[in-house]
This record gives structure tokens, C-alpha cells and sequence, in this order.
């Protein structure tokens, strides 16, 4: 198998964008990584896109003809392009699937890229859309809603380990910090413990201040063959490992509630193919679809000891100047959550971190980072590890 | 809106109405919701029909402030994953005031509407639970 490097990227503003479509941010993202690049459309041989769900969001399917249409690449050049679900991972599997065709051999210039517009509809219909990522016979019937779900998560970790709701909270008053230095993020206020606990209860212990919002966004990235990255680019960013792992589909049905069994698999896969220990990982995207959800997260990937999630997120471990920085993108609560691109969304920013280009977020002399990206409650995981050096 | 088509309601609608999940005689595992394949043994599985007794208790619990589509009305709503004594859990909502509902709570459970599909829609009903000692 071949090695794999980034050679471009990019990630276009995350938000409520009313006044542009779900083609002009996608055209946005795939041009200014082309550029970032230095490549043409004739070198691409084929593109991967994370997109949770065109059908309902924009009633549109067959995204993946229509992004290389409207990116110029079907009428004369015919690249394929091929869109890649797993709710809230699709970007996620969207960049392994982009890996997977290189290191095969089969390709060489590939775009993996993610995009989603989930403002055009109400946030009541875009609730619902996120519900069917959970299983919809035997979850969403009875009432259950996303944040619900999260919330049944939360409520135990709460139970079994004294996780405070001001514990919870400080996942977002540090991602609300880190996303107030990102020019992309969705939102740039910075925020205190009791914003968070004196917003509106939305799945009790979970206040709206606890959530991702509801986004419009799209990323990109070129990937290359390693041996040739050099060609393109001074800082190629080289692709360590590429893990997917799968859990069941109900929240209910998992060997235990408070752990991502998936996280977990994917993660002893992914640092055994990279050959490293949480100890040598400088930054990490996580998932924070929900404050809990990071909490569970660097717990699960070995940051910290299961039940201690909360006390090293307050501790300020997990701040940018922190033992091990999370989320220095602001991460879902406050870069934004534009599903299908964000597992795209989460290696831009790694990317700019490694090559020492995130501005007041830079993480000082990062050499190795990590993003983690979750479909669903837990039902898959993929996880990626990136390097300066090859 | 959150509910699925009337056919598909249908189809399980016995498994919703009287709780009746599968036993693997392979593996003595019990399964709710149902299933057509024994996620332990696989193929090597022997599945048969079971009737849960529905008594059980409260793993986690949530109250949903903001409901999903077709269930405004209804907040707030105590959702909770149950326990069923058998072993396996399933997501259900608890018929209980807010403030009474305990992780580790004995509940059982009563045939209860869920929701309709607007005005002449069909009503959907199923399972939902109690504390046991109502």
C-alpha cells in the first residue's frame, strides 16, 4: 500500500448562509483547495464526498454527479465522483475512502470533500433529518430526538461518575474560545459556564448551549501519493492512519451507554497503524456534536481515564495551551456542524495546525494530530492520524 | 414528521403492542426489538418468538424540552432506555411526572398512544412504561 499526504485545502465560512446554495459552497470549497494545491481539474482522477442527506435537507440526490457538473469536472473531463453516507461521518469515510483509492494504486490525484446545507428547510425539519442517523423504528418513534439521545448518554455519565453540568459546560465555553480566533467558525463569542446553564433546556442535563448548531459548510482537500507530495507543495501533510470501526444503530443496544465502543475499536486500530500512544498526539478534532459527546470522546481515545472526561476538560488539559489541545477549530459547538463536511472540516484544520498556519490557534511545534468523527450516537467512528513527516 | 409510513408501522405493530421480542435457543440470549438474525451466534443462531413480561428498570433517562416533530404537545416527555429483567434494553417514554423519574427505578409497562399523523392520520400506538408501584 502506498502512503498518502494532503497537498490542499479548504474549508469555506461555516453558518446560516440564506443567500448561497448547497452548489456555491461545495464550488467554493473544491476551487480554493485546488488552488491551495496548484492543481487543475485534468490531473483529478476522482473525487469523494461526505453528504449525510441532499434528500432531505435540499431534496436533492445524486450529489456526487452534480458536484463534479457544477465544479466543471463532468461535461469534458467525465472525473467520477462519489458520494459517501454515514450520517454525521460521511466526511470522515468521504477522506478514507480518498486514501483507500491511493494507497491501492488505482488512483493519484483524488479530492475528498464534504458539504452540507441544512438551512434551507426549518430547524424543526432539519431535526428530524438528523434523527434518522438514529434508528428510527426503534428510537425515533418513541420520542427520541438527537439531543435526547446524547442526553440519555450524559445523564449516566452524570450518575456513575459525578460529571457536573458546569463540567459539561466548559466543553463549550472552550470551544466557543478557540472558535472566537477561527475567521471560518459559526461562532466567534466567547461564553461562560453560566451562558451555558442559563440557556433553554433542550434534553435535560443538555442546554441548547450544550448543542452544535444546525450549519451551512463544505471542505475540501487534494490528496496525492506521498512520494510524489513534494511536487505540489513545501508542507505536505502525511496521512499515519485511517480507521473506521461500527456499533450498533440503537443508543440502547450498546455493551455499555457511557463508552463509543466504535471510538474505542477505531482508535486501537488507528494508533497501532500509525504506531503511536496517545502520548505522542500534540492536537485533536473531536466529535463534540454535544458538550458530553468530547467528554466521552477523549475518554475513549485514551485521554483521558474513563469518568474523568469532565475534571481534565476543566482542569484546562484540554485547551489550546493545554497537555493535549481539543478542538482548536472551536470544534461542532463552535465552528459549526455542516454534517456531511465535517470529518473534511476537522483534517482542514489539523492541516493548517501542522503546517503551522492557524493563526492565534496555532498549537506551538504540533508535528502530530488526530481527528475523530462519529455517525449517529456511536454507530460508526473513523479516525484519522496526520503528520508533518513522512 | 417523525413517524414512519403505515405499512411499516404495520409490520411490527404485534412486536409494539404485546412486546414480543426473540430468544436465541443457541446462545439463551433474549433480543427487543426483535431480530432476524442472532447478532451473537449469526448464522449458527436458533431464534424464536418471546413475550416479554415488560418489567424492568431505568438505565438513563432524559426529559426532551424540545420535542421532535409530531410530538410537541407532548413536552416535556421522559424518555428513557429500560432494562427489561430478561437483559435486553430498548428506548421507550416513561409516563411519569419529571420530577419523580431515578436511574435504577422499577417500571412495567401499559399500552399507550404515541402520537397520530395529523388530524385523520393514523394513531400510533405501542408501549410505554409506569413506575411499578402505580
Amino acid at each position: 500500500m502506498r502512503d498518502v499526504a494532503i497537498i490542499g485545502v479548504k474549508s469555506t465560512n461555516i453558518g446560516e448562509m440564506w443567500e448561497r446554495s448547497f452548489r456555491d459552497i461545495f464550488v467554493e470549497a473544491g476551487i480554493g483547495a485546488l488552488k491551495d494545491a496548484g492543481v487543475s481539474g485534468e490531473d483529478i482522477n476522482s473525487m469523494y464526498v461526505g453528504n449525510m442527506s441532499g434528500g432531505q435537507f435540499v431534496d436533492q440526490e445524486h450529489i456526487g454527479a452534480l458536484i463534479a457538473d457544477y465544479s466543471g469536472l463532468a461535461r469534458n473531463l467525465h472525473v467520477p465522483a462519489v458520494r459517501v453516507e454515514a450520517a454525521c461521518a460521511s466526511g470522515g469515510l468521504a477522506l478514507r475512502q480518498g486514501i483507500l483509492a491511493i494507497a491501492s494504486g488505482h488512483e493519484d490525484i483524488v479530492v475528498a470533500a464534504g458539504v452540507e446545507k441544512m438551512t434551507d428547510i426549518s430547524a424543526s425539519s432539519a431535526s428530524t433529518a438528523l434523527a434518522a442517523a438514529a434508528d428510527r423504528e426503534w428510537e425515533g418513534i418513541m420520542g427520541a430526538t438527537f439531543p435526547g439521545l446524547y442526553a440519555l448518554i450524559a445523564r449516566l455519565h452524570i450518575h456513575r461518575y459525578g460529571t457536573t453540568s458546569e463540567q459539561l459546560a466548559e466543553v463549550a465555553v472552550k470551544n466557543h474560545f478557540n472558535g472566537s480566533m477561527n475567521p471560518i467558525a459559526q461562532y466567534k463569542n466567547r461564553i461562560n459556564v453560566d451562558t451555558v446553564l442559563n440557556s433553554i433546556m433542550v434534553a435535560d442535563p443538555l442546554h441548547i448551549f450544550d448543542c452544535s448548531p444546525i450549519s451551512d459548510g463544505a471542505s475540501a482537500l487534494v490528496l496525492a501519493p506521498a512520494e510524489i507530495a513534494h511536487e505540489y507543495t513545501d508542507t505536505p501533510i502525511y496521512i499515519k492512519a485511517s480507521a473506521q470501526a461500527s456499533d450498533t444503530i440503537a443508543l440502547h443496544d450498546r455493551r455499555d451507554i457511557t463508552t463509543l465502543d466504535a471510538t474505542v475499536a477505531a482508535a486501537k486500530k488507528a494508533y497501532k497503524m500509525a504506531r503511536v500512544t496517545p502520548e505522542d498526539i500534540d492536537l485533536i478534532e473531536v466529535h463534540d456534536c454535544f458538550t458530553i459527546a468530547e467528554i466521552c470522546a477523549i475518554e475513549d481515545l485514551g485521554f483521558a481515564k474513563k469518568g474523568e472526561g469532565g475534571k481534565v476538560t476543566t482542569e484546562g488539559e484540554t485547551a489550546i495551551d493545554g497537555r493535549i489541545p481539543v478542538n482548536t477549530s472551536g470544534g461542532l459547538k463552535a465552528c459549526g456542524h455542516p454534517v456531511g463536511a465535517t470529518g473534511i472540516k476537522q483534517a482542514v484544520e489539523i492541516t493548517q495546525q501542522l503546517r503551522g498556519e492557524a493563526g492565534k490557534r496555532q498549537v506551538d511545534g504540533a508535528e502530530i494530530g488526530m481527528t475523530h468523527n462519529v455517525g449517529g450516537s456511536g454507530a460508526t467512528a473513523v479516525i484519522h492520524i496526520f503528520s508533518r513527516n513522512r | 414528521m417523525i413517524f414512519v409510513s403505515v405499512a411499516r408501522f404495520w409490520r411490527k405493530q404485534v412486536h409494539r403492542y404485546n412486546l414480543i421480542g426473540t430468544y436465541c435457543k443457541e446462545c439463551g440470549e433474549y433480543y427487543y426489538p426483535p431480530r432476524n438474525m442472532c447478532p451473537t451466534c449469526r448464522r449458527d443462531g436458533k431464534l424464536e418468538s418471546y413475550k416479554f413480561s415488560g418489567n424492568g428498570e431505568i438505565v438513563t433517562y432524559t426529559i426532551i424540552h424540545t420535542a421532535a416533530e409530531g410530538f410537541e404537545h407532548q413536552t416535556p416527555y421522559v424518555l428513557a432506555i429500560v432494562k427489561l429483567d430478561e437483559g435486553p434494553r430498548l428506548t421507550s417514554q416513561i409516563v411519569v411526572e419529571p420530577g419523580e423519574i431515578k436511574i435504577g427505578m422499577r417500571v412495567k409497562p401499559v399500552f399507550r398512544k404515541l402520537g397520530e399523523s395529523g388530524n385523520r392520520g393514523m394513531i400510533y400506538y405501542g408501549t410505554k412504561f409506569i413506575p411499578e408501584y402505580e
